[in-house]
């Protein structure tokens, strides 16, 4: 049964690698790769929830603040780029007169990138470690989380002038020179964010699977026994949560190349409870789950908005309740009870 | 007010203490603990030699469990000091603890039991706690081979690939207590390790923790007057948070208090 279920995991990372590969991009018209590009942004998040929620037990309904990390910092370098020599039009707007000092690094593409994956862990690391230290979890985590989302969209609504405020920031055209709002570049982003995807889960699915995927479990499951087998629970709660935290980071950056704005409505409260959702609907305890669920609730956000403009987050709850009453383990739960020759 | 002549003799005496109690593996000294104003535990004084076995009885509420947890660091005591060897235990976080060799078995099975009976012992190899350390862990044939034998030890050797959680009771319990052997402390502490089990169980514990006590220290708590009797060298009885009587377990059954506080009863 142990061999059938890794055959099973395996055979679904091939399909989902066939699917975005090849299938999609040769069935799929350009708005659509877009949509799907813009779908899959949100499957790094799903992938970060899985190993942080599923496997180790730490819900987050923050992770809109590590999307939006990644997200303004890639906005930000292309903002300036966009507006060079000039400031970005929203400064001068708000009559600000020369470029903020702490946009003043992202002018350089290798800054931001390392900005989109150390930022998270810079972030991240030194207060949930604080935090889990102090025994704080489960539910009182979440609402750490969510307060933190909360006051990151007010900070930056407030702040129009160096942040672009509630229109966040957009109009885009190039990276480096290099145009990324014509179809055959939208096509060529989606190819690097599926082969980027594609090694994410790779590694999420390996990390699983060591020593290290057994003791996120068990600390899920008992912490005090895990403490009490002499190990720092805080320590490995705090990696597991920056890991997400760059996924959820790298999902953003992606997002801005993608679709070509970021705002605060984008990583906020709701968005962040959206991304749990993702995650939950997909099958909290699998990696290929994370991405299918990604696709699917994005797709049927964007079906259901346009068949029904006025009550389509009506159905979108209603999924929600659905999955979590009646499929625990999401569509990947369900799929395995379906395919496991005896129950 | 202190003489310079006597200062010489106490310190004298000072490191003939220290000499003597060298066997000493465990020196608790007026340990007191209160929640809310109700002392759990209350100025408590007790010590343990390199490789005895202890046990702990005393009737329910007599602060027991809340010693145990004082030891190992689950609980803070209000005053008083627990010195493990030469470390004062008190101040260390309940992980450093086990580090230093404090092992902790709690009263209901607490095992892990999402994963198998070897991915429970693997998880409790000690010297392997760091994040990297266990991402990059190899099952290496030692590793293999002293997961089978404490296997072998708590009679789980053709249940490794089991799912823990699919135990009986009393398996999960020897489990747990292969656990705390592939951590190898020198001082374990059990709480109530024979409850809720069948009496061929308890038989085959009391063979498994004699083993397990060649090489270390022991601290067991039970209420099973039999099992104690079977294992026991040396019994304390604890009161309302304090020592009541300590001695061989024929000695103490005879003590009129104990029988008047808990074996009467």
């Amino acid at each position: 049964m142990k061999l059938s279920e890794a055959h099973g995991e395996r055979v679904a990372h091939a399909a989902i690698a066939l699917l975005l590969l090849v299938v999609l991009p040769a069935t799929l018209e350009p708005f659509w790769i877009g949509a799907v590009g813009k779908y899959l942004s949100f499957a790094f998040v799903a992938i970060g929830i899985v190993l942080a929620w599923g496997y180790c037990g730490i819900l987050s309904l923050g992770q809109g603040i590590f999307f939006g990390v990644g997200g303004y910092a890639m906005a930000m370098f292309l903002k300036i780029e966009a507006s060079a020599p000039e400031l970005p039009d929203f400064m001068v707007w708000s009559s600000v007169e020369r470029l903020p000092d702490w946009w003043r690094p992202f002018q350089s593409l290798p800054f931001t990138i390392a900005a989109i994956l150390v930022l998270p862990v810079v972030l991240a690391f030194p207060f949930s470690y604080a935090i889990f230290r102090k025994r704080v979890s489960g539910v009182y985590f979440a609402i750490v989380t969510i307060s933190l989302a909360l006051m990151l969209t007010v900070l930056i609504v407030g702040q129009q002038g160096e942040t672009g405020g509630a229109n966040g920031i957009t109009d885009f055209r190039t990276l480096l020179g290099l145009d990324i709002i014509g179809d055959a570049s939208k096509r060529a982003l989606y190819f690097v964010e599926v082969v980027l995807l594609l090694l994410v889960m790779g590694t999420a699915s390996w990390l699983l699977h060591t020593r290290f995927g057994k003791l996120m479990i068990a600390v899920r499951d008992r912490e005090d026994r895990v403490r009490f087998s002499g190990y720092d629970t805080a320590m490995i709660k705090a990696f597991v949560f920056s890991v997400a935290a760059v996924l959820s980071s790298i999902g953003g950056a992606l997002f801005t190349l993608q679709v070509g704005l970021i705002t605060p409505s984008l990583i906020g409260t709701v968005a962040s409870v959206e991304m749990v959702i993702y995650a939950a609907i997909g099958g909290r305890l699998s990696v290929p789950g994370a991405v299918i669920g990604a696709l699917l609730v994005g797709f049927m956000k964007s079906w259901l908005s346009e068949q029904f403009p006025e009550t389509w987050l009506f159905f979108l709850g209603g999924m929600f309740v659905f999955v979590v009453a009646f499929m625990p383990n999401g569509l990947a739960g369900a799929t395995r009870r379906a395919l496991r020759p005896h129950a | 007010m202190q003489s310079f002549g006597l200062s010489a003799p106490i310190n004298e005496t000072r490191t003939a203490a220290r000499t003597l109690d060298s066997t000493k593996l465990l020196r608790i000294e007026n340990l007191t603990v209160s929640f809310d104003g109700f002392k759990a535990v209350d100025s408590l004084s007790m010590t343990i030699t390199e490789g005895e076995l202890r046990v702990i009885i005393g009737p329910n509420g007599a602060g027991k469990t809340t010693l145990l947890d004082m030891i190992c660091g689950k609980t803070r005591p209000t005053s008083g000091s627990i010195r493990f060897r030469d470390i004062e235990l008190t101040r260390l976080p309940d992980f450093e603890i086990v580090r230093r060799g404090v092992g902790r078995k709690f009263q209901n099975p607490s095992i892990y039991e999402d994963l198998t009976v070897g991915e429970n012992l693997e998880l409790s190899i000690p010297q392997v706690h760091g994040v990297w350390a266990s991402i990059l862990f190899k099952r290496t044939p030692q590793v293999k081979s002293r997961i089978a034998s404490v296997a072998e030890q708590v009679m789980l050797a053709d249940q490794l690939r089991t799912k823990s959680g699919r135990l009986s009771h009393g398996q999960k319990q020897w489990l747990e207590i292969g656990m705390l052997l592939m951590q190898e402390p020198q001082l374990l502490l059990l709480d109530e390790p024979v409850a809720g089990m069948t009496a061929r169980e308890r038989e085959l514990t009391a063979e498994l923790l004699k083993q397990v006590a060649r090489g270390r220290a022991m601290v067991v708590i039970e209420h099973d007057m039999g099992f104690v009797r079977s294992i026991a060298h040396t019994v304390t009885v604890l009161h309302q948070g304090k020592v009541l009587a300590e001695g061989p377990m024929k000695q103490v059954q005879a003590d009129p208090r104990v029988i008047d506080v808990y074996l009467g009863h």
